[in-house]
């Protein structure tokens, strides 16, 4: 399988705090590559690294062929890059249709456009419609992002991201608070966006967790416990203690 | 197709230049020269609190330093004049190259950082220019510099006549609202509003939003420079205190009294700002003594400015 | 605050006097500065009254003196009325700015400046107080090389060097000092662990203000004491903190010597080297204009290599 993102030797503290060491990681085409670990793992911090947000200590950063270390947030998003926020960050003062138009318009033809109205513009806003569509919220389209529900905010964030039409997603928790069924419709719209791209997903729901990884990276303490396949990562003693053992006493 | 919410409306725009028009009318008719003299003046701080909405109201940065790019339209004038060169066709592209070059690299400088770092480098940076002014003994140095002649449009139009140089002002302001308002509805404003809502989500869709802003302040930086023009041929005068850190403060509070990110709220404020600054200092010298703590119940009571305000009570 | 020595040649002796007015400014800014700094430092609160914190105590110094007679006095009455007014302000206005944003800060601010240069203004009329020294002040202590110093601006080194180092004591070696740096680093996590961090900020506004109206009482007699005056050094003071690094008193510091010296040596001496360069005529004119923005350049340069500032203890690009 052709990897499309890779990360090697990554390294990132904060004071005493160790959030990542040495860390390897890759995401191939077409696979769902779930990092789980407990709370204060590291499992944001190494997305931050992954997208840019944050330089690490030592480590680089591939996007396919190309080595992204230096760049930017913005730089890597161009290259194909996208991602979720763990606390749903969108645009508040827009409504549901122009924050996923502002998605596409990032990656439709210039954005130094100084005189044409952006809106309306069916290039933008039928793309745009056909993801909430894709994610079953269109009738949202005009609410103002500001009035949505917890639920509804992270569904609106999984549009704009793959309003990016991402080679590579990466998610921050996307079941996090929402509701059950809406997290039965989010884990059925992943699981179709499989062929599409490949996924780093982090997630809390073990259920959700093993229905849909390919591929289990177990992270405590910064460092990588385990790694491979979903049976293997359960069978895995060290994991069952460090990890799924607290999960069960919870 | 649903409809989109954009921050396409006019408001009240239509209704505020019909009124400045009447003013201006009326002036002439009537009230004479000092009224002409009054109402270009507001509509030059006008222009340069519009130029500055774009950049506070719309991008978000708190510039505290716009007046420098008001002082380097006004001094390009100035010494150019000083130097015999009267033409309004070579000064005026001039001093709108030079506000432009000024604003590229203060704003790139300044846009390197965020909130209170920026307000505070512009506030330096303007600073500076206002000491530079100050040194220019060749042209005035604290004293300033007197323009013996507006600048000259050959046969088409002579800025010396007062009606002649209140419409050119009321013209200027429209045309420079209009651009701006298409610029705020264009792809190109969205980001800028975009990444005012949330700066981070914009970079993680692929905007290099600094780059934007960095379009953003230079264009407003140039169209503040206009206004400077205009300023220096009403006065026919240039002095370093255009660009006192005051005059920056009291443009950030026109754009604040009208209502940020309208356009047309800075309209209002700088109309306002005039008129109640031109009333008090009727009454007393000390009118500051009123208008600082009108500024603070202003911040701590006054949501939305006037505009809001004027809003409100249209739909009661 | 200009220099009184106008140089011809890089003549060493000159050199020693500007060198001693460039540390006598850069103290002055520092006492300015540092109170500014961990206000930013802790409530992320842009303060622009603290410039007019700095002029009533140059004011309250002066007419303090001139009643009494007596310097003591007056430079005890400055820090303790700058003071007050600093928690006055606070609980007239700053206080309601805590949680505004920083455009709100900015205007709010900017109204009390114009309500208290004006209101000194009415009181004191626009020239300037006069401030002159006594007798035993008015010496200057001669230098190797023919030149001497001002005995006065000698006391602002000295009293300049004592309250740094004293702030610095405290800051280090006490439990409030300790304190008011965690905060400065982060308000939110010192607030979780159950301190009152709007103590602790009145606290370091009061003694910020304190250091600016001392300031201003060393300045009185050396610079004009009129309305206004505490603009300029406000402005000076924030290029101070960009230069230093926001938050960090040990950045204040350095970034006020530095501002302190490159103004100080700019002035006396860019000139003459632009004279090396340039015909005369053209020298005089580019010359005071350098050494004018000396000062901002370097604050472009440092923001061009770190944009944080040089010791900063947060990055100012989050
Ligand atoms: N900007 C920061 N400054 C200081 N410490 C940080 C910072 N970001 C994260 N940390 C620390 O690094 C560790 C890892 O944090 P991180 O957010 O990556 O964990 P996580 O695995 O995502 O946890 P959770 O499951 O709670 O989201 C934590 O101890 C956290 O407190
Ligand atoms: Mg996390």
């Amino acid at each position: 399988m052709r990897v499309l993102l890779a990360a090697k030797g990554l390294a990132k503290s904060f004071g005493a705090v160790v959030a990542a060491a040495d860390l390897d990681l890759a995401v191939e085409a077409g696979e769902i590559h779930a990092l789980i670990g407990p709370n204060g793992a590291g499992k944001t911090t190494v997305l931050r690294l992954l997208s840019g947000e944050l330089r690490p200590d030592a480590g680089c950063v591939w996007l396919a062929d190309r080595e992204v270390t230096a760049l930017a947030v913005h730089e890597r998003a161009r290259l194909g890059l996208a991602r979720t926020f763990q606390h749903s960050s969108v645009l508040s003062s827009f409504s549901v249709l122009e924050n996923v138009a502002v998605a596409i318009q990032a990656h439709a033809g210039s954005s130094f456009r100084f005189f044409k109205p952006a809106s309306p513009d069916p290039r933008l806003e039928e793309p745009a419609l056909a993801i909430l569509e894709r994610l079953g919220i269109e009738g949202l389209a005009d609410r103002p992002a500001a009035a949505l529900a917890h639920g509804e905010r992270r569904l609106l964030e999984l549009a704009m991201a793959l309003a990016c039409r991402p080679q590579v997603l990466l998610l921050d928790e996307p079941l996090a608070g929402v509701s059950n069924k809406e997290a039965q419709r989010l884990i059925g719209v992943l699981a179709a966006l499989r062929a599409e791209m490949g996924m780093l997903l982090v997630e809390h729901d073990m259920d959700a967790v093993f229905r849909l990884a390919d591929r289990i990276t177990v992270l405590v303490n910064g460092r990588v416990i385990a790694s491979g396949s979903p049976s293997a990562v359960r069978a895995d003693p060290l994991v069952r203690s460090a990890y799924l053992g607290e999960e069960e006493e919870l | 197709m649903s409809a989109v919410r954009t921050r396409g409306g006019h408001g009240l725009a239509p209704l505020l230049f019909v009124l400045i028009a009447l003013a201006i009318l009326s002036a002439e008719l009537w009230a004479g020269p000092y009224y002409l003299k009054l109402l270009s003046r507001a509509m030059i701080l006008a222009l340069a609190a519009l130029a500055l909405d774009l950049v506070v109201g719309v991008a978000g940065l708190v510039s505290l330093g716009h007046a420098a790019f008001l002082g380097v339209g006004a001094y390009t004038v100035g010494i150019l004049a000083e130097h015999g060169i009267t033409s309004g066709w070579i000064q005026w592209p001039i001093a709108l190259f030079a506000s432009a070059a000024f604003a590229l690299v203060i704003g790139a400088l300044s846009l390197r950082t965020r909130g209170v770092h920026f307000i505070m480098i512009t506030l330096a940076f303007a600073q500076m220019l206002y000491y530079a002014a100050n040194s220019l003994s060749r042209y005035g140095g604290d004293d300033g510099l007197t323009i013996w002649n507006r600048s000259e449009f050959a046969t088409f139009f002579s800025l010396a006549d007062r009606s002649t140089f209140a419409w050119t002002c009321f013209v200027i302001l429209l045309l420079s609202y209009l651009l701006l308002a298409r610029v705020v509805a264009s792809r190109f404003g969205r980001v800028l509003r975009g990444a005012k809502d949330n700066e981070r989500r914009m970079e993680a869709l692929g905007y290099p939003v600094a780059r934007f802003r960095l379009v953003a302040f230079t264009l407003s930086g140039t169209l503040a420079g206009l206004a400077g023009v205009l300023l220096a041929n009403l006065t026919e005068f240039v002095a370093p205190a255009y660009m006192s850190w005051h005059r920056s403060g009291e443009l950030l509070a026109m754009v604040v009294l009208g209502g940020l990110g309208s356009l047309y709220g800075a309209i209002i404020g700088a109309f306002f700002f005039v008129l109640v600054e031109e009333a008090l200092a009727r009454i007393t010298t000390h009118w500051a003594l009123v208008f600082g703590p009108f500024l603070i119940l202003l911040v701590l009571l006054g949501r939305g400015g006037l505009v809001g305000l004027l809003e409100n009570l249209g739909r009661r | 605050m200009k220099s009184e020595y106008r140089a011809t040649a890089l003549d060493p002796a000159l050199l020693v006097v500007q060198l001693l007015n460039g540390v006598q400014l850069g103290l002055l800014l520092f006492l300015v500065a540092s109170g500014l700094t961990l206000v930013f430092g802790i409530l992320d609160v842009i303060n622009l009254a603290h410039g007019v914190v700095f002029m009533v105590g140059a004011y309250v110094a002066a007419s303090t003196f001139l009643h009494s007679g007596s310097l003591l006095l007056a430079a005890a009455a400055a820090p303790i009325a700058a003071a007050l007014l600093g928690l006055v302000l606070d609980r007239l206005v700053l206080r309601f700015l805590y949680e505004r944003s920083h455009l709100d800060q900015v205007l709010a601010t900017f109204g009390v400046v114009l309500f208290v240069d004006e209101a000194v203004r009415t009181l004191f009329g626009p020239a300037a107080l006069p401030f002159p020294l006594p007798a035993s002040l008015e010496w200057s202590l001669p230098l190797p090389g023919g030149t001497s110093y001002p005995a006065w601006r000698l006391v602002i080194i000295a009293g300049g060097l004592v309250l740094a180092a004293g702030l610095f004591g405290i800051l280090h070696r006490t439990r409030a000092g300790m304190l008011v740096r965690a905060a400065a680093n982060d308000a939110r996590m010192l607030e979780m662990l159950g301190v009152d961090v709007r103590r602790l900020f009145l606290l370091v506004l009061g003694a910020g203000s304190a250091l600016a109206g001392f300031a201003g009482a060393l300045a009185g007699p050396i610079m004009a004491v009129q309305p206004g005056m505490g603009d300029n050094v406000l402005i000076l003071a924030f290029v101070v903190i960009v230069t230093g690094g926001m938050g960090s008193v040990q950045g204040a510091l350095l970034g006020a010597l530095l501002v302190g010296l490159v103004d100080t040596l700019g002035r006396a001496f860019l000139t003459d080297l632009v004279r090396t360069l340039l015909p005369p005529a053209a020298a005089n004119e580019v010359g005071p204009a350098l050494a004018s923005m000396a000062i901002y350049l370097l604050m472009a340069i440092v923001l061009l290599i770190r944009p944080q500032g040089l010791l900063s203890v947060r990055r100012a690009a989050r």
